[in-house]
């Protein structure tokens, strides 16, 4: 496969998380012959975000299935694939369209590995792209990573970088366990560094990835407040705290979970043990959400190191409004450095 | 080769679909306007139908084409409002202005339609102002009008849910007693509509077998415009829909979607059967989508135009303007006051696009229960004091 590193002679290269999702993808199907890419849209249109652009053209309607319009039963078949040893990559189009799919989800991929007692493995992806702040119509902007998260024998991952997006695809399509991924939609078309080392894509393999697939990352150091959050909110964390940072206020440490299930519990309690002060932010409502299980995990396991409650940022708890509510609804910069100032006065 | 024989010879893995000729119905499909325009014969597979359009005299004809020349502008003007950054999103109805118009004359007020997101033409025949349909496009609503009052139930975006809401409908008309009474102003029946991909749901089965056992008073109507975004129907089904209705075990018709006539004979006898108590009929409407699937959609990436060319000939607005000049029925100046009339309509949308206020944020909290809810008005107030903290 040639890839822009190759292309360009350097084995640092600058692409879009998109480009990475689908680079990572590349990589597991020529890595893996086992492993399918299946779903609406996906062959020669590329899937309606252009994710698996290609991927039809090089490797054969065999390996990048186009599926009836049906997704209970792309779920489905994608559990009887995976019995017979293959590796399905499901894409689901948009987060609002995963309900008919649920189902298959939650009573069959989640628990065939347990029902059986471990005789059974459903090795699959299941790609959602999530999230809003596109302009869609109801339906094409939910974060529904809870619902998942909530029911055990998935693993549940999203990722905020062009790097994790090119290993954690890779990674996830490895396990052995049903994976729920989801992609931030909004942040698509960001680019980011892809450094292979010395050998690029040819030389690179699953070991040389920086992280495991369900560890978080800090992504900015800091020691007043920790803000965890994951998929689309971590650039706004960020920007929290370099805002943060240029008018002299508190030292803001973000961390990425990438991980929704497990959590990486570990870091997550080192980070608010040194910082004392936490915000959980996402998009999605906050109600029963992975921000309500970080408050209650954090007020469980770091209760003598806090300074302050655990605030939750996210959505308001309402369906998913039409778009011009949209900037209101999203956790923005000042919601989140307001979080911040709340905190800060206890 | 017809399309439906085409795909019944297709491998059973679907791999590599046969050359196929999209553009032919097979004989099955009823018609009664030809492409050129000119009245088909009677024949086994239109004769049937023929008696629903015995008292359809001139005007109502002329008043059909107006219907589609109206609907085709209302659709364009909802495709230039979104070039123009007025719509975030436009589903176009082009080139199925027949299959919307003839089932949506076909219907009586009392009933009750059940649409995808692509139904302009229905609602237009419902009496559905057009503006309505804009303010979930524009980013607003999400549909915001009262179904109720025109008996054209919301916009459905995830494929196939409405289905199964028709059919729970209908089972209430049944219980209500409203079917069979012969009381052509009471008894009612229940259009669902969905497309060629959206038979492949789970949602969509379900509801046939529903509807089977229930017998209840619904129609289906597929229109099958032989894409479903980027793929051709041939990966949604290899036997054409009206047959799936045989397994199911009610009658399944395959009609030529663009041609009004045909559209509207086949709709009137099915809700006729449904309204007598006679149970569902699924109509499939053969016809195509001319346009891209959607504003966001762009259909150079798997589609080849000399289809498309292929299907502009059987355009059901020139094949309805030419039958009925040709009878004498409307001249060159007809159709030109009718184009006027339509740009009027369209100014009039365009208006009110441009005009739709955004709603407050505090609409958000609004109707999220029916009955009041104590995270709702902790979170409606939080935010309103948040808010009023950006107003100095
Ligand atoms: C459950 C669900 N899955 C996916 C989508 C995304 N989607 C929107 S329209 C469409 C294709 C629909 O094709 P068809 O049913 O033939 O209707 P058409 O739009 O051609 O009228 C898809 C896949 C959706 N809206 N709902």
């Amino acid at each position: 496969m040639s890839t822009q590193a190759q292309q360009s002679g350097s084995t640092a290269t600058r692409m879009t998380i998109a480009k990475a999702l689908n680079a990572g993808m590349r990589a597991a199907m020529e890595r893996d012959p086992k492993v399918v890419l299946m779903g609406e849209d996906v062959g020669k249109l590329g899937g309606v975000f252009r994710i698996t652009e290609g991927l039809q053209k090089d490797f054969g309607e065999d390996r990048v299935i186009d599926t009836p319009l049906a997704e209970a039963g792309i779920m489905g078949a994608a559990v009887g694939l995976a019995l017979r040893g293959y590796r399905p990559v499901v894409e689901i189009q948009f987060d609002g369209f995963v309900y008919p799919a649920f189902d298959q989800i939650v009573s069959q991929v989640a628990k065939m590995h347990n029902r059986s007692q471990g005789a059974l493995k459903v090795p699959m992806v299941i790609r959602i792209p999530y999230g809003g702040g596109i302009g869609a119509v109801e339906h094409h902007s939910e974060s529904n990573e809870s619902y998942f998260a909530h029911t055990a024998g998935l693993r549940v991952v999203t990722c905020s970088s062009t790097e994790d997006a090119y290993w954690m695809m890779q990674q996830a399509i490895a396990s052995d366990d049903p994976v729920v991924f989801y992609e931030p939609k909004r942040r698509y078309h960001e680019r980011g560094v892809l450094d292979l080392g010395e050998g690029g894509v040819a030389g690179a393999s699953l070991d040389d990835a920086p992280h495991a697939l369900d560890e978080g990352v800090v992504r900015v150091e800091g020691s007043d407040v920790t803000i965890l959050t994951y998929g689309p909110m971590v650039k706004v964390a960020h920007a929290a705290a370099q805002a943060a940072e240029l008018e002299d206020g508190p030292s803001i440490e973000v961390v990425d979970l990438r991980s929704l299930s497990p959590l990486d519990a570990e870091l997550i309690e080192e980070s608010v043990k040194k910082t004392g002060r936490c915000i959980a932010l996402s998009e999605a409502q906050t109600f029963a959400s992975i921000t309500s299980e970080i408050a209650a995990h954090v007020q469980e396991h770091c209760f003598y190191h806090l300074e302050a409650p655990v605030l939750r940022v996210g959505g308001y708890n309402i369906p998913y409004p039409p778009s011009r509510h949209e900037e209101v609804f999203l956790p923005d910069l000042d919601r989140v450095l307001h979080a911040v100032d709340t905190l800060l006065a206890y | 080769m017809s399309d439906d024989e085409v795909a019944a010879s297709a491998a059973p893995g679907g791999h590599e679909p046969p050359e196929r000729d999209i553009t032919d119905g097979g004989p099955e499909m009823v018609q009664f306007l030809a492409a050129d325009g000119t009245r088909v014969e009677l024949s086994e597979s239109n004769e049937p139908y023929a008696a629903y359009l015995e008292d359809v005299g001139t005007d109502e004809m002329v008043a059909m084409l107006r219907d589609l020349i109206l609907v085709r502008r209302v659709d364009a003007e909802g495709f230039a409002l979104q070039r123009q950054g007025e719509l975030g999103l436009w589903p176009s109805l082009l080139g199925q202005e027949a299959a919307q118009v003839g089932a949506g004359r076909a219907m009586r007020p009392q009933d009750y339609a059940f649409p995808g997101y692509r139904e302009h033409g229905v609602a237009w025949c419902k009496g559905v102002p057009p503006e309505n349909l804009l303010g979930m496009f524009r980013g607003v609503n999400h549909g915001g009008w009262d179904s109720n009052d025109n008996n054209f139930h919301l916009y459905t975006i995830v494929i196939g849910n409405q289905m199964l809401h028709a059919v729970g409908y209908a089972m209430g008309v049944a219980r209500d007693g409203d079917v069979a009474t012969g009381d052509a102003d009471r008894d009612t029946a229940v259009m669902a509509f969905t497309g060629d991909g959206g038979t492949a749901q789970g949602d969509f089965n379900e509801a046939l077998v529903f509807a089977a056992v229930t017998h209840a008073p619904v129609v289906f109507y597929v229109q099958n415009n032989h894409w479903a975004i980027s793929e051709p129907n041939d990966r949604q089904f290899t036997i054409p829909p009206y047959r799936r209705a045989d397994g199911f075990g009610f009658p399944g018709i395959r009609v030529d979607g663009n041609d009004v006539l045909a559209s509207y004979a086949v709709t009137r006898y099915a809700l006729d059967r449904a309204r007598n108590g006679q149970g569902p009929t699924l109509v499939e409407a053969f016809t195509y989508r001319m346009g891209a699937h959607t504003t966001s959609d762009d259909p150079t990436k798997y589609r080849i135009s000399a289809e498309v060319d292929a299907w502009k000939a059987k355009d059901p607005i020139d094949r309805m303007t030419a039958y009925l000049k040709a009878e004498g029925a409307i001249d060159d100046s007809w159709v030109e006051e009718t184009q006027a009339e339509a740009d009027e309509l369209a100014k009039r949308i365009r208006k009110a696009c441009q005009t739709m206020p955004d709603p407050p944020h505090e609409e958000m909290f609004a109707h999220v229960y029916a009955e009041p809810h104590q995270l709702i008005e902790r979170e409606s107030a939080q935010f309103a004091d948040y808010q009023s903290g950006f107003e100095d």
